[in-house]
């Protein structure tokens, strides 16, 4: 009865995700896309927060360094190919995880949030101070990559109607992936280390090297992300991998509910909403953006993902 | 003598200048469950955790079928066969009593690394759990999660856990403890279905439980081992009496 309730939630989401480009109105299908883009940003947090127990907060150096890679893998005068830059982006970013990876998950705890903080502004300066991405002023991509391979062309990214459906795609493919990934294996165990990490080496589990591969992966995802929001806006900033990226997408993970896929795509939702409807009242917009969360987090606390829950203890009563 | 699994040679753990453990050694053979005892702050699980790797020695040496494991951590301890459960409770709350054992069969599983097949779908994995839990005493309870058990049903899940992870070697810290007296006797005589394939080491309080279980007998006191031999010996032993026993058994 719930599943089916749920499946046709996602169904009917789905479906108005698809339509929606119709309506043609160019910013609010860049939302769209802007929404699903962090959304898969947030995902990939929520496989490191919800489900492995490692609380990062310098996820946003791996969204940053794919966006990066994928403007300075495109060359200057030409589109690049989409499936040069999209899986360079993915390896950049999955790299740069496995690497800081190795490092961070010595320390745990609030070491581990610290840790990956000062990563992730190594990552921000190196960006920030040196030529390699334009400076402090950031980098454009001056034409959208081509999804040509050879003489067919699937799709074209410079309609705005093809880019929102392939960010769709973008979406629930990563989606789909990380709820395989959690029935595998690989997800069962580090679920477990989740729960029991002592227990897990005392089984004869490796917990060191399952946590460093799913960093690895989440970070991989994050550089998908970033790519994907370096095509849709043409234009990365170091702001991009600044700790209040990182802080942002902890929240949209927060908000929606942490350890649930759907809690984490509709915090995502809910975040970029929440930012344009308060930033079209008032210049302190974040101030609004901090009440609703404190709120959220006293008053719901299971985030989003708890509301059909709740919602049903709370009129289920009526019904008998 | 018989045929030694598990050996400990002048096992020694210091904290600060404070000896946990100091020259310990003992071993224990296939077909043998060797009782630990001691009064609280004894040693014991320090010993346990030293020889399942949760705690790295300071000196002495631990061999296992002879060769010598000291320097491994214990999750390769574990995959060598040394298995162990713990004082306090520590299962994974969240599971069925049956996905606790799944994944603890998993970890023997060379192919426990795929990303994107079913972790349901490895039906020798399944079957080995299920092998764990029957021989456990918890067939019946396989879809009852581990949070919602009893305190006694937990506690065999930890050992059932355990078996699932094939080891020859079992560490049991305290399994008795907290338990009910005919949730005792099904662990003794779990311990004694056991015995035959294992090397069984087992840290208890419960004296007739001992008693009636141990084929040899360690005794600890100050983290030193005051006296070791088979039952007889210890319940004769006026240094035993006087360290611990504290009145004639």
């Amino acid at each position: 009865m719930k599943f089916r309730a749920s499946s046709v939630a996602l169904f009917v989401a789905v479906a108005a995700v698809i339509v929606f480009p119709f309506t043609d109105s160019a910013f609010y299908t860049e939302l769209l896309a802007k929404a699903m883009i962090l959304a898969i940003f947030a995902l990939s947090l929520d496989l490191l927060v919800g489900y492995t127990g490692l609380v990062s907060f310098g996820h946003a150096a791996y969204f940053g360094i794919g966006a990066y890679a994928t403007v300075l893998l495109a060359p200057k005068y030409d589109p690049a190919s989409l499936w040069v830059v999209l899986p360079g982006a993915v390896v950049a970013a999955g790299l740069a995880a496995l690497i800081i990876g190795l490092f961070v998950l010595r320390t745990r705890g609030i070491y581990f949030i610290m840790v990956t903080l000062a990563f992730a502004q190594m990552v921000y300066y190196v960006f920030h101070d040196t030529a390699i991405g334009g400076g402090s002023d950031g980098i454009y991509l001056n034409f959208k990559p081509s999804a040509a391979l050879g003489a067919f062309r699937p799709f074209d990214l410079e309609q705005a109607r093809q880019q929102c459906w392939f960010v769709t795609a973008a979406l629930l493919i990563t989606w789909w992936f990380l709820a395989r990934l959690l029935r595998s294996p690989f997800g069962r165990a580090i679920v477990g280390i989740r729960s029991n990490e002592q227990r897990m080496r005392a089984l004869g589990f490796a917990t060191v090297r399952y946590k460093l591969a799913a960093f690895t992966i989440a970070g991989a995802i994050a550089g998908l992300a970033g790519s994907l929001y370096a095509i849709l806006f043409g234009f990365v900033t170091p702001e991009l991998l600044s700790w209040h990226q990182s802080g942002n997408v902890l929240l949209m993970v927060i908000l929606g509910g942490i350890g649930s896929f759907a809690g984490s795509v509709g915090g995502a939702f809910a975040f970029v909403a929440m930012q344009e409807v308060f930033s079209g009242w008032t210049r302190h917009w974040q101030l609004l953006m901090g009440g609703v969360i404190v709120a959220a987090v006293l008053f719901l606390p299971g985030g989003l993902a708890a509301l059909p829950g709740r919602l049903k203890r709370a009129f289920g009563a009526d019904r008998g | 003598m018989a045929d030694v699994l598990l050996a400990a040679e002048g096992l020694t753990r210091l904290f600060g200048g404070l000896a946990a453990n100091r020259d310990v050694s003992l071993s224990l053979a296939r077909g043998e469950v060797h009782a630990l005892l001691g009064p609280n702050g004894a040693g014991k699980s320090t010993c346990i955790n030293l020889l399942s790797g949760d705690l790295p020695v300071t000196s002495g040496r631990v061999l296992l079928r002879g060769k010598d494991v000291t320097a491994l951590p214990n999750h390769k301890r574990s995959l060598a066969g040394i298995g162990r459960s713990y004082q306090r409770t520590n299962i994974f709350a969240k599971f069925t009593a049956f996905e606790n054992c799944r994944l603890a069969a998993q970890s023997r599983d060379p192919r426990a690394w795929r990303i994107l097949s079913d972790a349901h779908g490895t039906v020798a994995l399944r079957d080995r759990g299920r092998a764990a839990l029957e021989q456990a005493g918890l067939g019946a309870r396989a879809d009852i999660v581990a949070a919602t058990l009893s305190h006694g049903e937990q506690r065999q899940l930890e050992i059932a856990m355990v078996l699932a992870t094939g080891a020859a070697v079992l560490l049991l810290d305290e399994p008795l403890a907290g338990m009910g007296s005919e949730e005792s006797a099904r662990m003794i005589e779990l311990l004694k279905q056991l015995r035959p394939a294992h090397a069984i080491l087992l840290v208890e309080h419960d004296m007739d439980a001992v008693f009636e279980v141990a084929d040899r007998v360690t005794v600890m006191v100050e983290g030193r081992v005051l006296e070791s031999g088979p039952p007889a010996q210890i319940r004769a032993s006026a240094a035993v009496r006087e360290a611990y026993l504290g009145e004639p058994v």
